[in-house]
């Protein structure tokens, strides 16, 4: 409980930002997102309408000789945007495969698998003796989980799925498709989806610590009022009072992505773009990642604990 | 005399003059084909009389006149002989009668829905037949039991409309798709439809067959997920199982997330995943002669298979002022009734307004015929082929006669074989015991030649004068003896 002391002129340490903004802005940042769902619920076109540029393909069937896959695969794609003179190394993981087979029993395994390899490749990296100066940092900042529409409630697969995923990365559930729903159709799936998530002790990112304050701790509940995000994605330009918006154009109407009254495209990307992503990060080296270390290095001595005493019988 | 019997001579056909009803033959046309002869005028006059049909000398003294239908010759079949009524008879009202006693009687209808949950199969029903038959579902609180297998619910209703009345039975087949392994979740809605297919043959095999209740399904609605990209595993793997037991009727659910382009490049990616597997979806069949229209009609309704459909038993407002049925996005509405938004006209037209009776019709003349075979073969009722065949005793004497025939040549052929056999195997024998007595045949005479030449030897010797032996030495002075 030291006491805070007022310097009697000003000393200038206060430029600390700045120097570490310049040393950040030359190593660049880097994000890694995995998208989880079934197939058909717009996992590409989203990640193309968040970052506004295209990024990955849809992995469907689109042809009938095409065999269906037969488990999950890990597809990583890497790309470097910049904006402003941020570099942003965006690592992008998709699981085409998830949930598209008759029997989906363990279809979760290899994603699971996947984010435990990447902590357990940057837990090696910092156990060496001669260690980088900075280590690359694979490790899944973020999980977007992909809500099917239905309007009723959530189904078996996805509350087990979401909750071995949240023990192990950030999870940020997403309601996909959503101009599927009316928005009092909205409101109810949503109020279901966040009961049937708390029965479960699910945890959804964003966690509160003790040491935020009183605005980030508002900005948190408020995100959690909306989770799960009603989204719609779309990499086409439509007309809409002669701006070129992106959009959905259909007989009836149009869908205007960026309308916050349409959907809540708008809060999804400012959460993971403009008010979250250092959190992201920062929770998942602080949370998963020692989480995961210290049960990774409890093992090792009781391995190595173990050793000993059949030695010794 | 003479007109009756020119008029039996000459083939009717190539008389090229039709019956009374044919107007458009004039007089002098049948003049042509008469011979120049004095008595032209009476012929033509007796051909008129005979063509006002009153008292034709054919001897036909009813109102008809037959006429050979010209496409005789022209197309090769048997001629169709079309009789024309010259009065009213009255049997043209025998729809009506059909139409009365089934009106009277009542129309049953069975329909199964099948489709993950949320994709709004209780709503669409609800919307087609304009009624609530669906209680709006209440969601299960989080700590409920959730069933483990797909249950079969079916809600039945009567409902009437201008007299008619049908009772409508809609299935529904809650948890089909839903867990997290769905492996054989379409067992239990095969078994239920068999099970239907099993009632159904016992109540035909009762004694007394008075009261037959239907309650085979007629149509299946498949209801497909919008994901605009192609069919899932659990879709195909459903309709392979189904398609042969039931009318499949695909069905694209929630379709206002898809924009016209994404439906119509989704549709087609559907036919063909349905085309590469060979699942039999249910097709509106077309007859020969039936109008224009109704064939355009059809070929419209099959164009859009399958439907991309939206429900909605709510009423909303749209935004030019009118009440319809429809959702209310904040970006527009979407009219169900509206076939610019949504195909479902097109399945309402297919299911109950045009093809309904269809449906009942191939299950009961295709598909439950079909499972009947099959079932009752497997139970070991041999088809028996002489059901079809007609008795002729003559021949089927002929051919038993010529079923003996064919066996005692056999037989013969048989004989013969045997018998060149047995033949070949003698002269084999023989041949052997002929080499062995010429073998023994050399044998002995080369003994003997041997011999011989041991004597012969011997003489030699003789007479070469050495004394062998006292006999040969006497014979030998004999010899001497006797020669001086």
């Amino acid at each position: 409980m030291a006491e805070e002391i007022r310097a009697e002129s000003y000393v200038g340490f206060d430029s600390i930002t700045q120097q570490i903004e310049h040393k950040l802005l030359k190593r660049g940042f880097q994000f890694n997102v995995i998208v989880v769902g079934q197939t058909g619920l717009g996992k590409s076109t989203l990640i193309n309408t968040i970052f506004a540029s295209h990024l990955i393909d849809s992995k469907g069937r689109f042809a009938s000789d095409e065999p269906v896959r037969q488990t999950t695969e890990i597809q990583a794609v890497s790309h470097v945007i910049v904006e402003n003179g941020v570099k942003l190394r965006l690592n992008i993981v998709d699981t085409p495969g998830y949930g598209d087979q008759v029997n989906n029993e363990n279809c979760w395994d290899p994603i699971i698998k996947y984010i435990k390899d990447q902590h357990s490749a940057y837990l090696r990296k910092e156990l060496t003796a001669m260690r980088d100066r900075y280590i690359q940092d694979t490790r899944i900042h973020c999980c977007l989980y992909f809500i099917n529409p239905t309007g009723h409630a959530l189904r078996p697969i996805d509350v087990i799925v979401m909750k071995k995923l949240s023990e192990v990365v950030n999870v940020v559930p997403v309601i996909a498709k959503s101009d599927s729903l009316t928005p009092e159709e909205r409101e109810r799936f949503k109020a279901k989806i966040r009961e049937e998530l708390q029965y479960d002790n699910i945890r959804l990112y964003p966690f509160d610590t003790d040491e935020d304050d009183e605005e980030e701790v508002q900005l948190n509940a408020a995100i959690r009022n909306i989770i799960p995000f009603a989204v719609v994605g779309s990499e086409n330009n439509v007309i809409i009072d002669g701006k070129s918006v992106r959009g959905r154009r259909n007989r009836w109407g149009v869908v205007n992505v960026e309308d916050p009254n349409h959907c809540e495209f708008m809060n999804l990307r400012n959460f993971l773009t403009r008010t979250h992503l250092q959190d992201l990060i920062e929770t998942t080296a602080q949370i998963h990642y020692e989480a995961f270390r210290s049960k990774q290095l409890l093992a090792l001595k009781e391995g190595v604990n173990q050793r000993p005493a059949q030695a010794q019988q | 005399m003479k007109t009756i019997s020119w008029s039996l001579l000459l083939p009717r056909p190539k008389l090229d003059m039709g019956p009374a009803t044919v107007a458009k033959q004039t007089q002098p046309r049948p003049t042509s084909f008469l011979p120049p002869v004095p008595v032209n005028s009476k012929m033509t006059d007796s051909y008129a009389s005979s063509r006002n049909g009153d008292l034709s000398p054919n001897g036909f003294a009813n109102g008809s006149s037959p006429s050979l239908a010209p496409t005789a010759h022209t197309t090769g079949i048997s001629p169709v002989i079309r009789k024309k009524l010259m009065g009213y008879v009255g049997f043209a009202n025998l729809p009506n009668q059909v139409h009365r006693k089934s009106v009277r009687k009542g129309f049953q209808f069975t329909a199964m829905v099948v489709g993950e949950s949320g994709l709004g199969k209780s709503t669409l029903i609800n919307t087609l037949f304009n009624t609530t038959l669906y209680p709006p579902k209440e969601p299960l609180p989080p700590a409920a039991e959730r069933p483990k297998t797909v249950a079969i619910e079916s809600i039945g209703a009567d409902i009437e409309e201008n007299g008619v009345r049908l009772h409508l039975t809609v299935v529904d087949t809650p948890g089909f798709g839903d867990f997290v392994n769905n492996d054989d979740s379409w067992k239990p809605i095969v078994e239920n439809i068999e099970s239907r297919f099993d009632s159904y043959l016992e109540q035909e095999n009762r004694v007394n067959r008075m009261k037959v209740v239907d309650n085979r399904v007629h149509a299946c609605l498949y209801f497909i997920q919008p994901t605009g990209h192609s069919l899932k595993q659990i879709d195909i793997e459903f309709m392979r199982r189904l398609h042969t037991k039931v009318n499949l009727i695909p069905v694209i659910a929630k379709a206002d997330t898809l924009t016209d382009e994404e439906i119509a490049e989704f549709k087609e990616r559907i036919l063909s995943d349905i085309a590469h597997h060979n699942i039999h979806i249910f097709q509106a069949p077309t007859y020969d002669n039936e109008d224009e229209e109704t064939i355009a009609e059809a070929e419209e309704i099959a164009s859009k298979i399958p439907f991309a459909v939206v429900g909605s038993d709510k009423i909303v407002t749209t935004p030019d002022g009118r009440q319809v049925r429809g959702r209310a996005y904040p970006w527009g509405v979407v009219e169900v009734d509206n076939e610019d938004h949504c195909d479902f006209v097109k399945l309402r037209q297919m299911l109950v307004r045009t093809y309904m009776e269809e449906l009942r019709e191939y299950t009961n003349d295709v598909l439950y015929e079909n499972w009947r075979t099959e079932k009752l073969l497997s139970m070991g009722v041999a088809q028996d082929s002489t059901v079809f065949k007609e008795i002729n005793p003559a021949a089927r004497m002929q051919e038993e006669r010529v079923l003996h025939e064919a066996k005692l040549a056999k037989m013969e052929a048989e004989m013969k074989m045997v018998f060149q056999q047995k033949v070949q195997e003698k002269e084999a024998k023989l041949k052997q015991s002929e080499e062995e007595l010429y073998a023994r045949h050399k044998e002995m005479k080369e003994a003997l030649e041997k011999q011989r030449a041991e004597l012969e030897d011997k003489k030699r010797k003789i007479e070469s004068g050495r004394p062998l032996t006292p006999e040969k030495a006497s014979t030998g002075r004999k010899k001497g003896f006797l020669r001086t």
